[in-house]
């Protein structure tokens, strides 16, 4: 296991010098250079030559490459061109709003995907087999955004029940050690603004949920139906196993495997959904920033959260490799 | 292993007219119909038949663990006076278990992968109430050693996929046992095993059953083995309970007509090459297919199949003509074997456990020789882990010696020649043991037999088409099959389909690894049937790999005996069976179900 682990880890020292590798040349392949690409394109020579050398642009390739990957491994990721502000802080205002909204709606997923997908198997064809199935297709089918304001007019605008923007109700007085609300109110002991933190989170997260919950409970459903067929299961009965421990250790764990698989491919997907979510509920995350940065072509913004993406998603899919490990003691071997 | 049975004895399990239908599709089918027989408190009672007769379904109802479109629809079934059917699932299972233990057919699929073997004990001890906590897990390495696993402490913290064949099965048993109940329902408990393992484990399960005075309902399709484990036997075929008895009447006195079939038909009773008398090219008599001495009260007289004696005579005799086209077969400057293997080795290495570790070798097949006369029947016998596969695997040139040669036709196999690999690959063909994987089911019947003729050939859509159509005259299968795909085929049509393609490119040598080893005994025998005649009138030389000592006395010219990766014993067929030099040929001799047992086809 923990040989695993270190091998995946060290794999991904290559995988990101690759990525880094074409992050940096994508920026000096920008048209005119990255020079004008800052400046715009009716910049005088003058002031092209004044960034290029500024910002390095004007020494040998190579030497541009190991200059900027030392800066990287020391946290400095650049400045951003659009606000003057140095990327890493400007990631550190923004980016634990992404991450808690991504998470709680990774634990929507799976929380609720799970036992939807386990009841579907075993109604296997009945009513709320078929009820479920529908409803998985228009969790995928639907797209975030327009899910996003369904939800927000319905439940913020109609009923009243949720907040419909923002992270927390502007009149709340607390302080953000961390940046994650919903821990910062933990942390310090302001249980009120923890659960209008948490309460802001809801529709962001349900929203954004949806089609990884959809997945993960059509995963879960095929996966369970066909471990109850298994021999073993059969066997399991046949020697007296009473339900509930014929539920839990033989076909649910037996089922997991798939699933966990999935949940580790959604990862990727939560990240760049988390976009349009942010928007539509004017939830302050790195989504705007990202955009804002996407118009600007503020290379620094882009590529510090392209390599940010590429970290996470390692590291979910070693976490899902060390989760078969667990479910399954025949990957412990691998 | 008889137990005393006082007439007059209440019995322990009484079906009586039991009929089991199951709701499809296609409307309901009836499985099982007019099912009765009794089991006595601490009786072994075999079911036997083929797939599809019914046994496993009878057996299900028992036990409450029919599949959930099937239900009992008529009749009693009867445990200990208390009557089953009609009672909902509950009680079935509460006798689940505690009273009534089972012990599956293949041992690699019955346990739960993601469980330590003991926890899987002990939870049956604890969900029976037998036994909780530490005393549980106690008991759970008694009854693991009981079953006779060595080293039980240490095996119960492993899991299954670090277990052989034979250990699992012995869990199983230990597993089926755990909460002593009074009757075993053993479903085909060893026939995914060894010969010899399977000896065991049955010897096993006798001593067990024995002391413990379980009944036992065995299930089999092996009637040889039925006779020589059970008391009494009933006789199960489409659905229908067609002869029951005590073991040996069956035996030496077979009524039903199927009985007979199934009887003539049983590898491990009806040990003789088959014999093509009636099909002779040529009275050349190979001497080394010397008669042996006939078997009393076997109808089929043992006289000796003479198969491809001469080379040209045998090739030239094949009505359908068509060995000749494309293959050398027949040209005059051929070495007499077809193969020649000498001194080959395989080594495979294997990874190493720790994080630095090195890899270490295992050597799979160890300095291998042996020959193939063209036209004849070659076996190579073994248990699993022998190599026997590994040996089928390089002749087929999937896999590349590590040393020594193999020369077909007297050229070097695995060369670098493209052409020459491609004449191979034409020449040398594959039957696999499991007609159910090895047909992609997506493919008809026709664009399964098609296919070779299109990657290799030249032929016109025409020609293909007619050749297509003798392939199945060749396997005896109706060309109104061809539209059909494999799912709708039964397993026996399945191996027909995989001997027609390849057949197709009228290969000089076919490869039968375990080609029959997954089909009911009836059609074993027709399958065997088939080869043997194929063999006579296209002139075809066969590898044929097989654990079934049987079976191989029924096809093998030769015989060659794997151990560990080395042939320890090899010579033709008669005299390997007849007079085995090995302690270990001895043991796989005797391993063969019903060996020792005397019967009567004559009357």
């Amino acid at each position: 296991m923990a040989r695993l682990v270190l091998r995946r880890l060290a794999l991904l020292i290559p995988t990101l010098l690759g990525l880094s590798i074409l992050l940096f040349l994508w920026v000096r392949a920008l048209p005119g250079g990255p020079a004008t690409a800052l400046l715009g394109e009716r910049a005088t020579p003058e002031a092209v030559a004044r960034i290029n050398e500024l910002y390095g642009f004007d020494r040998p390739i190579l030497e541009q490459y190991v200059t900027w990957i030392g800066e990287l491994v020391r946290g400095n990721f650049g400045v951003s061109t659009r606000t003057g502000v140095p990327v890493m802080e400007e990631f550190l205002a923004r980016f634990p709003a992404t991450i808690e909204l991504t998470v709680v709606a990774l634990l929507i997923a799976i929380g609720v995907g799970i036992p939807l997908g386990y009841v579907a198997a075993r109604h296997q064809g009945r009513a709320l087999d078929h009820g479920t199935v529908v409803l998985s297709l228009l969790g995928v089918t639907i797209p975030v955004f327009f899910l996003a304001f369904l939800l927000k007019y319905l439940f913020a605008v109609q009923l009243g029940w949720f907040p419909s923007a923002g992270r927390i109700d502007p009149s709340m007085i607390a302080t953000h050690p961390t940046g994650f609300y919903v821990l910062d109110g933990l942390l310090t002991r302001e249980w009120d603004a923890s659960w209008d933190a948490l309460l802001h989170l809801v529709l962001p997260a349900v929203a954004l949920g949806s089609i990884p919950l959809a997945i993960i409970a059509r995963i879960t459903r095929a996966s369970v139906i066909e471990v109850q067929g298994a021999d073993y299961v059969r066997t399991a009965r046949a020697k007296g196993l009473r339900p509930p421990r014929l539920r839990r250790r033989v076909v649910i764990r037996n089922a997991m495997l798939p699933v966990a698989t999935t949940i580790g491919l959604q990862v990727g997907l939560l990240l760049s959904g988390a976009v349009l979510t942010e928007t539509v509920f004017a939830f302050n995350g790195i989504g705007s920033f990202l955009a804002e940065a996407i118009f600007a072509l503020d290379y620094a913004v882009l590529q510090g959260f392209i390599l940010f993406v590429a970290v996470v998603y390692a590291l979910a899919n070693l976490a899902v490799d060390v989760s078969y490990g667990l479910i399954d003691p025949r990957m412990r071997a691998r | 292993m008889t137990p005393v049975v006082s007439t007059g004895a209440t019995p322990l399990l009484s079906l009586r007219d039991v009929e089991v239908t199951f709701t499809t599709e296609a409307g309901p089918a009836t499985a099982a119909r007019g099912v009765t027989f009794d089991v006595m408190p601490g009786e072994t009672v075999a079911i036997v038949g083929e797939s599809g007769s019914g046994k496993s379904t009878t057996a299900a109802a028992v036990i409450g663990l029919l599949a959930e479109n099937g239900r009992v629809t008529a009749g009693r079934i009867v445990f200990d006076g208390q009557e089953l059917v009609g009672q909902g699932t509950r009680a079935a299972a509460a006798l689940r278990g505690r009273e009534i233990g089972l012990v599956p057919q293949d041992p690699m699929s019955n346990l739960n992968p993601v469980l330590r073997v003991g926890a899987q004990i002990v939870e049956a001890l604890e969900d029976n109430g037998v036994a909780r906590g530490d005393a549980a897990r106690r008991r759970a390495v008694e009854l693991l050693e009981e079953a006779g696993l060595p080293d039980a402490a240490r095996r119960a913290q492993q899991y299954p996929h670090e277990f052989s064949g034979g250990m699992r099965q012995r869990a199983l048993i230990a597993m089926g046992l755990a909460c002593r109940p009074r009757l075993l329902i053993a479903d085909e408990p060893t026939s995914a095993l060894d010969v010899t393992v399977q000896r065991t484990i049955l010897d096993r399960l006798d001593v067990l059953t024995d002391q413990l005075g379980t009944a036992v309902l065995l299930i089999t399709h092996d009637l040889g083995l039925a006779a020589e484990r059970a008391d009494r036997i009933v006789v199960m075929y489409r659905g229908e309970v067609v002869e029951t008895g005590p073991a040996l009447e069956i035996l030496r006195t077979p009524q039903h007509e199927y009985t007979r079939r199934l009887l003539a038909a049983a590898p491990s009773l009806a040990s003789r090459r088959i014999q093509l008398a009636k099909q002779h090219g040529t009275d050349d008599v190979d001497d080394l297919l010397a008669v042996s001495g006939g078997d009393p009260g076997t109808t089929t007289t043992p006289a000796l199949s003479v198969v491809g004696a001469g080379d040209g005579t045998v090739t030239s005799s094949g009505p359908s003509g068509a060995s000749a086209a494309g293959s050398p077969g027949d040209a005059g400057g051929l070495p007499d074997h077809i193969i020649e293997v000498a001194h080959v080795s395989k080594v495979f290495p294997i990874r190493g456990k720790g994080l630095f570790s090195r890899s270490t070798d295992f050597t799979a097949v160890d300095d291998v020789s042996f020959v193939i006369p063209r036209g004849q029947t070659v076996a190579i016998v073994g248990e699993s882990g022998s190599g026997k596969s590994t040996v089928a695997r390089m002749m087929l040139d999937l896999v590349k010696p590590t040393s020594g040669e193999i020369r077909f036709n007297g050229q070097p196999v695995g060369g670098a020649d493209r052409a020459a690999e491609t004449r191979f690959r034409r020449q040398v063909q594959p039957i696999f043991q499991d007609p159910y994987a090895s047909l992609d089911p997506l493919y008809t019947i026709y664009r399964t037999i098609e296919e070779p003729l299109r990657a290799h050939g030249s032929a016109s859509a025409a020609e293909r088409r007619e050749r297509v159509h003798q392939l199945m005259d060749d396997v005896a299968l109706p060309s109104n099959l061809l539209r059909r795909y494999p799912a709708e085929l039964s397993g026996g049509q399945r191996q027909r389909v995989a001997i027609a393609r390849a057949l197709a490119l009228n290969p000089d040598l076919v490869v039968c690894d375990e080609a029959v080893s997954a089909l009911d005994v009836i059609v074993q025998s027709q399958i065997l049937h088939l080869l043997a005649d194929l063999q006579h009138r296209l002139g075809l030389s066969y590898l044929f790999i097989s654990h079934d000592l049987a079976v191989v006395r029924q096809i093998a010219d030769h015989v060659c005996v794997m151990e560990n990766g080395r042939i320890v014993e090899q010579g033709p067929a008669d005299d390997v069976f007849d007079q085995p030099q090995q302690e270990y040929t001895q043991m796989l001799i005797d391993a063969i179900p019903g060996a020792g047992l005397e019967l009567g086809l004559a009357g």
